[in-house]
């Protein structure tokens, strides 16, 4: 169970212009779905696109706080 | 992760073309994230390899070390990571995946 908001925050913290939604897969909290956009991943692989967002989320992960991440990256239209 | 584990791992994803780090097996994957993978590659006709990561605590750990990747499944592409569930999933729905996989198997 994590607060969206936590997630979203982190997420900033990381890549300061992204643009994150987060959904609830299954209702218990746990299961996240997360779309992020952010300039950032401008030219980069998504592998590194999405290691980046793991690692912003690397506390919340490791302590299960998050047990199951569906990720989206992009870049701004 | 000690020298003994990377160099099992290093050893695991050159053992094949394709090579799959999941929870349970093929024909019965643990997870759905894993299942999503085992069923993306059947579905392009792939021959692939996979072990499960449930059945040893070393490699589960030393895998998410090793690509610096903190998810399982993982997709190794000789020898290269590939990405996990999310970009399988999104590069078998452009079509990227079977054009790029049909490549490396060939090769």
């Amino acid at each position: 169970m994590v607060q969206f908001d936590s997630v979203k925050e982190a997420i900033r913290q990381a890549l300061p212009d992204a643009e994150v939604s987060v959904e609830d897969l299954t209702g218990g909290g746990d299961h996240l779905q997360v779309n992020v956009v952010s300039s950032q991943f401008a030219g980069l692989s998504r592998v590194r696109q999405h290691q980046l967002v793991y690692g912003a989320l690397k506390d919340q992960l490791a302590t299960e706080a998050i047990h199951a991440l569906a990720l989206t990256t992009a870049t701004p239209e | 992760m000690d020298s003994n584990t990377q160099a099992r791992i290093e050893a695991l994803v050159k053992s094949s073309p394709i090579m799959v780090f999941m929870k349970g097996t093929k024909l019965m994957p643990q997870c759905g994230f894993s299942n999503n993978v085992v069923q993306i590659l059947n579905a392009l006709g792939m021959r692939f390899e996979t072990f499960d990561v449930l059945s040893d605590a070393e490699i589960r750990q030393g895998v998410k070390d090793f690509s610096n990747w903190p998810t399982i499944p993982q997709v190794y592409v000789n020898g290269e990571f590939y990405g996990g569930s999310d970009i399988l999933i999104e590069m078998y729905n452009s079509g990227e995946l079977k054009e790029k996989l049909e490549i490396a198997v060939a090769s």
